[in-house]
């Protein structure tokens, strides 16, 4: 909102630096964007008078014209005047026009300069009203024939009557409709820098100069037929008015505040609105049928044209806001409509230039229905942004009358307003009166303010707070002023509620009116100790993990196409957005290869393609998935209907010159070794996102229960070529290269309940020697390795320090289908050498239990 | 037997009428059919293909003898011979992808690996140290600042309810405050009725009903994590961001509570010569409310033009527990007290590393993310 310090200065005396006034306007919430200076650089100019016009010679755009300056001495003054050039054509000899000398400094730190075009020479500018920052209009020069004070030699800033002044430009909270007026900047202003506040009075009776003549009554009928949507509806008649360009103070204001002159009944209306937050509505009583109005809610269907020209249709339920399709309509006494309540009017009824009687609307509509009106038809006005937000209902009549009082100043001498008024009353929210214990503020504030203190704070905004009488539990103010406080709130500050939330409310006006800058600050303590979870340590250490293997970590989209999840290898159910950013990419990814293959892919365009990344994310699926994890926050009961489920994953994809499936497997043991993973094996993959895997180098991860698996918490291989293909990731050789790939589901992996860990307790180390023992099996290829070494494992009990492959050999001498793998068993005992006997008895125990197990033979 | 010249007029055959030679298409397609069948690779195909649609097959030559015939022989032979073209074509290509996929099969099962099979000293290299992202950095920093000051890390889900993301936060169904975030709506149950959350202010929810179930208040925890707000991505804004929300419910806390905890993160994090300030605001959650500002860490206060020559810069907002927060999740507000605070994790990132896109946050350029 634009705030002319000017305008402020009608309520409250303000004085001081600007920068100052906005840095209070901050502290108080109202917090000041921008600090625009306006009129400056305009103290250079005179007016002149056009004394000729001539063409210049190989020029068809500029001319050379005299200025008279009415013999006031300006540079470049010579006995015909003063020449200057103009490329504008709106003026004629004779007129009055802003003329800036050389050396004035024009708004934007423009200088005059003595310039020459086509030959002739230019002793300074004559002014659009652009070029001024007074208009918007660059169509031609500011002629000011009309301008009561214009003379040849006179300032310009004299003839016009401006004066410098200063526009804040102050974001309002969305509580805060109070504020959302320049006379609730200057309340909230003159409260904190201790000034009287007064905003004048109104005498009615006395603007009308008679108080016979034919009553409201007598001209206009009003019926409110939905009190409930509009629980309150004032009427005025003002007859006599002379439709016609607002004088310049009203114009010049409006402009400052941001809003464009209309005529004046209009901009009385929107001065009015400016002013004191109320809008208000005019109609041409002689354009409404019945000479008069009628308050209803719409049918469904009712069909409406606003001012802007667009048909709407109303009375159709909206989403959100728990719309029920409520619109309340202005209609006229014929019942047809001419505008939707608070938020546009109609056509029909505008004010025009034959406009001599006008009906003036000010009501109060329950906000919630203007809102939902407002947001379903996508329809904001300055009017709907303040009924929603809740205007005074108790402030309308004064609005009314500063309404009246402003079109009896600006709308010619025969102006006069009707006796009376209509003003239909419901149901409105009366003041909020609460109890305010003084100990509760300080309890919120940190303060040690008496009762006293706090209403002396409050009162300056319009808050009553008075020493409230003793009841049962509760003290009455004593003579050391903690006693409870009545507190008595003013009914344009919906924003503060009744006990017990009002208390709060009460504390952040008291701290606004005290200053939050003055407010102490105090670092808290308490007993617990700070801590990360063990989850969130050991994702940390997975992060390292990842990092120290030469890992960067993406951070790639949560919103997919369709055509990403089916790539992935995830079937529906989703979870699809409702109103996506971006219309295909509607769903929540079920995967991150898509994104984690993209983002190689971006680096790979951008010749960095040699990379591996890792990213820790949530992946979701739709209800129902039938591999659908339980996920975080089942813990809630609240919400019923269907849950998506979701799991937080850490995927890494491995694309290093030479990386593969190994290199995913070399990552993962080191994560699992990070971790102290107890047992872990690799089972046959075959759930959702398998089909992205490479179908003969991805094996599951799945916990070890002996010679079954147990719970699967991931995927470690390589991703499917033709996936890598498909995303369009393609090697020099112009095939997919190979990608390995590792996927883990944090929410198992991290659960040491779900995952058990190795045991934290020291084994000691053995002081005695230990000796190796090497062994090489032909083992079939439907034979994992990991079941030798299971195998080993057992057979090699408490001795067998640890198993080793070391060697793979596939060729001719160990057959087709079978392969060599040879492992280096190491052998110690805590408390002894072992003899070549008790080796012997091992060696042999180890290689009966994989002959017999794998089955294998020993090489 | 592709029309030779030696089976002159067939009288039987009335339409073909005096026609030098017919060639029978059905038994040229059913040739090319079993030539197809028989090809065993996808190089074989291609050579078969030659051979059953090549200008020398004898459906090209068929096509070649149209010129022979009269017009509505000619008509008549041309659409059998399109036919069988088609037929053959569609015939190769079937062979084709499956031999393709049969070949990819192959191959990828000659390429087989038991991942078992490892041996510590095959991948070779040991590359240059990855980075975790920034936005991980920056969070972990942010942690560790919040836990030596004595809070817990929680956590809680993306996807909320309309209730933790706005019913328990005093934004009840058809509360204008609302509007103030721009909402992903899932098609999940009732319309509207779940969402992507908008902030992470609904893990303070979670915390305070679980804490009154467990019976385990007082309350000192940071909630960092990721939220989304339907906002086109810009230089200060991204759709999906991270947040960072702190909440403590204790006996005795006040609003100087929370002021002193804003300045110490605040020099902790960003260093001892940047302080805060918070001025009043409006959050529907919170009772007083304030924003707080941080020293601008561009130009230390001095004023520049990233500070709009205030000095400070907007890093988020904060408050005491509003009494219908308290009123949601059943905590005595007579007994506790609390305050609430909230800020960007990737704004700060950006603010302390001076990042003028905020877009490069995700662009996962690797020229980036090695920078930090």
């Amino acid at each position: 909102m634009r705030v002319p310090l000017s305008w402020l200065r009608d309520f409250a005396p303000f004085v001081g630096e600007p920068a100052e006034l906005a840095a209070t306007l901050d502290d108080l919430g109202l917090v000041v964007e921008e600090i625009i200076r306006v009129g400056e650089g305009l103290g250079d100019l005179v007016v002149g008078r056009v004394l000729s016009i001539d063409a210049i010679e190989g020029a068809d755009k500029i001319r050379r014209v005299m200025v008279d300056t009415g013999g006031v001495e300006v540079p470049g003054l010579e006995d015909g005047g003063v020449q200057v050039v103009c490329g504008a054509w709106n003026f004629e000899v004779g007129d009055l026009v802003p003329l800036a000398p050389v050396g004035a400094v024009l708004p934007g730190e423009f200088a005059i300069g003595r310039r020459t075009m086509k030959g002739v020479v230019s002793n300074g500018m004559l002014c659009s009203g652009r070029e001024l920052e007074l208009s918007d209009d660059h169509a031609g020069i500011l002629v000011l024939n009309e301008v009561p004070g214009a003379r040849p030699g006179v300032s310009f800033t004299e003839a016009l009557g401006i004066e410098p002044d200063v526009v804040f430009d102050v974001a309002v909270e969305a509580n805060r409709p109070d504020a959302w007026c320049i006379a609730g900047v200057a309340r909230d202003l003159a409260a904190r820098l201790g000034l009287p506040f007064v905003i004048p009075p109104v005498d009615v009776g006395a603007l009308t100069g008679a108080t016979s003549g034919p009553g409201v009554d007598d001209l206009a009928s009003v019926r409110v037929d939905d009190t409930e949507l509009c629980p309150r509806f004032t009427a005025r008649v003002l007859t006599g008015v002379q439709v016609g360009p607002s004088p310049e103070w009203v114009a010049r204001r409006l402009t400052l505040a941001g809003m464009r002159p209309i005529n004046n009944v209009v901009d009385a209306s929107n001065y009015v609105m400016l002013e004191l937050g109320q809008p208000t509505h005019p109609y041409d009583l002689d354009r409404l049928p019945g000479h008069g109005l009628v308050v209803r809610r719409a049918t469904t269907g009712e069909r409406v044209t606003t001012l802007d020209g667009v048909e709407r249709e109303l009375g159709h339920p909206g989403p959100g806001l728990g719309d029920t399709g409520q619109d309340c309509l202005i209609c006229d006494a014929e019942g047809s409509p001419v505008g939707i309540a608070g938020v546009m009017g109609g056509e029909s009824s505008e004010i025009g230039g034959e406009t001599t009687r006008v009906l003036l609307e000010a009501a109060y509509f329950v906000p919630m229905a203007i809102a939902r009106t407002s947001k379903r038809l996508n329809l904001r006005t300055e009017a709907s942004a303040r009924f929603e937000r809740g205007c005074d209902p108790e402030g309308i009549a004064r609005a009314a009358d500063r309404f009246c009082e402003l079109v009896v100043a600006t709308a010619g001498a025969g102006v006069a307003v009707a006796p009376g008024g209509v003003d239909l009353r419901a149901d409105v929210p009366g003041p909020v009166r609460l109890t305010v214990r003084p100990s509760h503020v300080n309890g919120l504030l940190g303060t040690s303010l008496t009762g006293d203190e706090i209403a002396t704070l409050l009162a300056p905004l319009g808050i009553v707070a008075e020493p409230a009488p003793a009841t049962d539990g509760e003290p009455g103010a004593g003579p050391d002023g903690h006693g409870s406080l009545a507190v008595t709130v003013p009914t344009y500050r919906p924003d503060i509620r009744p006990a017990p939330a009002g208390e709060a409310d009460i504390a952040e006006e008291v701290a606004r009116t005290y200053g939050y800058s003055r407010l102490a600050r105090r670092t808290p303590s308490w007993p617990q100790p700070g801590r990360l979870a063990p989850y969130q340590r050991e994702r940390r250490t997975l992060k390292e993990v990842l990092c120290g293997l030469g890992a960067y970590e993406a951070w790639t989209p949560t919103f997919v196409t369709e055509a990403d999840q089916l790539a992935a290898g995830f079937d529906p159910p989703w979870v699809e957005v409702a109103n996506p950013l971006i219309e295909p990419e509607r769903w929540l990814r079920a995967s991150m290869v898509p994104g984690l293959v993209r983002a190689l892919l971006y680096n790979a365009e951008r010749r960095q393609g040699e990379l591996r990344l890792f990213e820790v994310g949530s992946v979701f699926r739709g209800p129902g998935a039938p591999d659908l994890a339980p996920g975080h926050g089942s813990d809630d009961g609240l919400d019923a209907g269907p849950r998506a489920g979701s799991s937080e994953r850490l995927c890494a994809v491995f694309g290093l010159d030479g990386d593969d499936a190994w290199t995913a497997v070399a990552a993962w043991r080191a994560v699992a070794d990070a971790l102290r993973i107890a047992d872990w094996t690799l089972a046959a993959h075959g759930g959702p996102g398998s089909r992205a895997l490479h179908p003969f180098r991805s094996s599951a991860l799945a916990v070890s229960e002996g010679a079954t698996t147990g719970t699967v918490f991931g995927a470690v291989g390589e991703l499917h070529p033709s996936l890598v293909g498909q995303l369009g990731l393609l090697g020099t050789d112009g095939r997919p290269p190979r990608l390995g790939w590792l996927d883990l589901d944090l929410d198992e992996l991290l659960d040491p309940g779900r995952v058990p860990r190795r045991t934290e307790e020291a084994r000691p180390v053995s002081r005695f020697p230990s000796s190796d023992i090497d062994l090489a099996f032909a083992v079939g290829e439907d034979v994992r390795a990991e079941a030798v070494e299971r195998l080993l494992r057992g057979a090699g009990g408490v001795e067998l320090e640890s198993v080793e492959l070391f060697d793979v050999y596939r060729g001719p001498s160990v057959g087709e289908g079978v392969r060599s793998l040879a492992y280096r068993l190491r052998f110690c005992a805590p408390d002894r050498t072992l003899d070549d006997g008790e080796l012997a008895g091992l060696r042999r125990r180890c290689i009966d239990a994989v002959e017999q197990g794998a089955p294998a033979t020993l090489r | 037997m592709t029309g030779q010249p030696d089976q002159p007029d067939q009288p039987g055959q009335p339409d073909q009428p005096g026609q030098p030679d017919m060639p029978d298409i059905e038994a040229l397609v059913a040739e090319a059919g079993a030539a197809i069948a028989a090809a065993g690779s996808v190089e074989e195909i291609r050579e078969v293909a030659v051979g059953v649609t090549g200008k020398k097959s004898p459906l090209a030559r068929a096509q070649r003898s149209l010129g022979a015939l009269d017009e509505e022989a000619r008509r008549e032979l041309g659409r059998r011979i399109n036919e069988g073209r088609a037929a053959v074509d569609d015939l190769l290509e079937r062979r084709r992808t499956e031999l393709t996929l049969a070949e990819m099969e192959r191959s990828m099962r000659d390429d087989a690996l038991d991942l078992s099979e490892f041996l510590p000293a095959r991948p070779r290299n040991i590359p240059a140290r990855g980075r975790p992202n920034l936005v991980t950095q920056t969070r972990d920093a942010l942690e560790d600042v919040f836990v030596g000051m004595g809070f817990e890390v929680a956590e809680g889900p993306e996807i909320e309810s309309d209730w933790y993301n706005f019913g328990a936060l005093n934004m009840p169904p058809a509360h204008p405050a609302r509007g103030m975030w721009d909402t992903f709506y899932l098609n999940l149950g009732e319309p509207e009725s779940t969402v992507l959350r908008t902030h992470t202010s609904p893990v303070q929810i979670h915390l305070m009903e679980r804490a009154v179930v467990d019976g385990t208040l007082p309350i000192h925890a940071v909630m960092p994590g990721r939220c989304y707000r339907r906002d086109t991505p810009d230089a200060r804004h991204l759709p999906i961001f991270h947040q960072i929300e702190g909440l403590v419910v204790d006996r005795g806390i006040t609003f100087a509570d929370l002021a002193g905890t804003i300045e110490v993160f605040t020099s902790a994090y960003f260093g001892p010569d940047i302080h805060s300030r918070l001025r009043p605001a409006y959050f529907p959650f919170t009772e007083p409310s304030a924003e707080f500002e941080v020293t601008c860490t561009i130009c230390h206060g001095d004023g520049c033009r990233t500070c709009s020559q205030t000095g400070w810069i907007e890093l988020g907002g904060c408050g005491m527990v509003d009494p219908a927060v308290f009123e949601a999740v059943g905590i005595d507000p007579d007994v506790w007290t609390g305050f609430a605070f909230g800020f960007g994790i990737d704004r700060c990132a950006q603010m302390r590393h001076q990042i003028a896109d905020m877009r490069a946050l995700n662009e996962n350029d690797i020229r980036f993310l090695r920078q930090f």
